[in-house]
């Protein structure tokens, strides 16, 4: 007879042999216990945001193929769902989750129990209330009116305040540390907690007006990207691919030599959003010299993970957190090459301001982002929840959901928006064909829209079962393909 | 040892976002703070302040620029979009709305295109009465039906087929200040300052 629960004890016994490694597995379960209910916390969080917000993405989507549907109501108009869309994702979504798997992260890296639980509870409670306060607001019309820094400001200094409690307990854990070795991924998650609050601060000093405010903006806007969210999803690339596959990282020289090229570039790129505007010719440059010189963290990035993974590809068969991870690795290179490509004048005079923009920041959102948290989330829960996910073929349609739906995505908004572009500079057709020749690809994007939104449906669906411990009973690890449980797996 | 490797590192990390700080945002704020309006340049009047507020409400930056690019640059120049814009214009805007989409074309010179107040009204009541193929939103928040105007308010005239029975659309107080905004957009005074197409390695 099948034992109903999992118990601690029973996952230490697994296929443990020595003293010593049961010591070791002992030390990484009270370590993983120690952060289950804050991880657990912020995951839940963070994917409600992550479904309120596909669906508000869905809708605004919608609107460009059916201008008038829904067309009666004030708080469900383009222009506010637009914003409700970008901050759920982003600050709701990808900020929570990702602020979850570097808990884990943190904790599992510095070989120590978290510290300061309170503080965390404290920060998910406060950023939640940002977030849900700032998109009410949103939804009234009360929006600050530059992108990415739409909420209002005590909707914003709630998240801020959130984030110091956060960076709180991360930083005492980190000072508590059992380890001399400092893994990547730890690099990235401390210069983050120094870099965001500082962002946010100098982005809110007030000093800035006309077109100084502009380069403040996207100084702002691509740097919550270089600082916070690029972080994340390379920290969480940078664990879980060796981890999984099971053998070192490719060259930790290049790790940092990506890290010190990251810090040193990525923040200078943000100007190149305002290629062709009202602002001194020199400053849109330095931002694509530095875009351009991205290749080289980019590359130091890409060929440490990718030689980590060749020759192993059979793995992503079985394992649905490296399948997820490898393709947001492969995204990050493929997006952070086309961001590079795009910053220079040539292609922007086509690209900026259509639809083309768009999908490039849905390939580094989505296909990268996104896709590593999904790739953590599935490896973090069954690890603190101490159940496995129950239902493998709901993990296999969120991937391909997720990856189909995203690269339809990509390419039709690349495509139609570099159509768009070239008629919108062609002066001979009305400015109305530019808007006509992109309605099949907006179609084709909604489509794309839809099957990310089923994904995560699926994904919700058995995150909640996994928390409750729901579902069938298994032993080993959900992977998509394996034999059948036997006598053997069971605990003795 | 431990101690001073901590210490470069958060020393390199403070720096580099810094220095990208003063690089893109500091300095030019720096600069640029001495730029004094233009002759043209009227500040925007209390209706106008008030329309720009819904224009932000109503996410009108999602869709248009306000910015027309030089010579060489796209073909703003060629749609009569007007002279390139420059830092000057931006004076009285905050927060600034440049925008960085044009789903619907750039609005910077708007009302000099466009100054008829009926036709604004009527494009913001249902942007397809006339412009066909748009796929801007409706505003119909922005109007109201009554049973008969009052001497002061502006009636739009719609379609058969959309006029509501025995009723008329007259525009509400929002919907005149925005359209007193956008009519307001005519940014084409002389600057003494124009500038040239800025990319000189590019051959056309």
């Amino acid at each position: 007879m099948a034992a109903q629960t999992t118990t601690k004890e029973q996952f230490i016994s697994f296929a443990s042999h020595t003293t010593e490694e049961v010591s070791e597995k002992q030390h990484r379960v009270e370590i993983d216990d120690s952060v289950t209910s804050p991880v657990v916390l912020y995951f839940l969080t963070g994917i409600g945001w992550l479904v309120f917000g596909s669906l508000a993405g869905l809708l605004a989507a919608l609107k460009f193929n059916l201008p008038d549907w829904l067309g009666g109501t004030p708080f469900l108009t383009f222009g506010r769902i637009r914003p409700v869309h970008l901050n759920s994702v982003m600050y709701g979504w990808a900020s929570l989750a990702g602020a979850g798997m570097i808990v884990w992260l943190t904790s599992r890296l510095c070989r120590a129990k978290i510290k300061e639980t309170w503080a965390l509870y404290v920060s998910a409670v406060l950023w939640n209330i940002g977030v849900a306060f700032g998109l009410v607001s949103l939804f009234f019309g009360y929006n600050q009116g530059m992108e990415w820094l739409e909420f209002p400001k005590p909707a914003g200094g709630l998240i801020a305040l959130g984030f110091l409690f956060f960076a709180y307990s991360i930083v005492q854990t980190f000072r508590k540390r059992q380890v001399e070795h400092l893994y990547v991924s730890l690099w990235y998650i401390l210069a983050s907690l120094i870099w965001f609050p500082l962002l946010y601060v100098v982005a809110n000093l007030g000093i800035y007006h006309g077109v100084t405010e502009a380069a403040m903006n996207w100084w702002f806007g691509h740097n919550a990207l270089a600082v916070w969210f690029t972080p994340i999803g390379l920290a969480g690339a940078y664990y879980f691919i060796p981890k999984v596959i099971g053998r070192p990282i490719y060259s930790y020289y290049l790790g940092l030599l990506g890290f010190w090229a990251f810090a040193l570039f990525y923040n200078w790129n943000g100007i190149h959003h305002l290629v062709g505007g009202p602002l001194p010719t020199w400053l849109v440059t330095v931002s694509i010299v530095a875009s351009v010189m991205m290749f080289v963290p980019v590359m130091a990035v890409a060929v440490n993970h990718h030689l980590t993974t060749i020759g192993h590809f059979r793995m992503l068969k079985y394992s649905p957190t490296l399948r997820f991870v490898v393709f947001g690795s492969m995204s990050y290179t493929a997006v952070s090459f086309q961001g590079s490509i795009e910053s220079l004048r040539s292609f922007s005079e086509v690209a900026h301001f259509t639809q083309y923009t768009i999908g490039h920041a849905h390939l580094g959102v989505y296909g990268f982002l996104s896709m590593i948290l999904f790739g953590a989330i599935y490896y973090i829960m069954p690890r603190i929840a101490k159940w496995e996910w129950p239902y493998p073929k709901l993990i296999k349609l969120h991937f391909w959901m997720s990856a189909v739906g995203i690269a339809l995505y990509v390419v039709a908004l690349n495509m139609g928006g570099w159509i768009q572009g070239t008629m919108m500079n062609d002066p001979s057709l009305p400015f109305i064909a530019s808007v006509n020749a992109t309605k099949p690809y907006l179609w084709a994007r909604s489509l794309g829209g839809t099957m990310m939104l089923v994904g995560h449906l699926a994904f919700a669906y058995q995150f909640l079962l996994i928390i409750y411990r729901s579902g069938p009973t298994r032993y080993v690890p959900a992977w998509f393909e394996l034999r059948k449980t036997t006598e053997e797996d069971k605990p003795v | 040892m431990m101690f001073i490797r901590s210490f470069i590192f958060f020393l390199g990390v403070l720096a580099t976002l810094l220095l990208g700080w003063a690089g893109l945002v500091g300095i030019p704020n720096f600069m640029i703070s001495e730029v004094q309006p233009p002759k043209g340049l009227e500040r925007y009047t209390y209706e106008q302040s008030y329309g720009r507020s819904i224009y932000i409400r109503e996410g009108c930056l999602y869709c248009h620029s306000q910015q027309v690019r030089p010579a060489g640059f796209g073909a703003d120049q060629e749609r009569f979009w007007g002279r390139p814009s420059v830092p000057a214009d931006y004076v009285y805007d905050k927060p600034h709305l440049l925008g960085t989409m044009r789903t619907g074309p750039d609005l910077f010179n708007i009302g000099a295109r466009q100054s008829s107040e009926d036709w604004h009204l009527l494009h913001l009541y249902n942007p397809r009465i006339v412009s066909p193929g748009s796929v801007m939103p409706p505003f119909p928040w922005l109007f109201e039906e009554k049973i008969s105007a009052a001497p002061d308010d502006k009636v739009i005239v719609l379609p058969d087929s959309i006029t509501p029975r025995e009723k008329v659309v007259v525009a509400t107080r929002e919907g005149r200040a925005l359209t007193a905004y956008l009519i307001g957009m005519n940014h084409t005074y002389p600057v003494s300052q124009v500038p040239a197409h800025n990319d000189t390695t590019k051959k056309k």
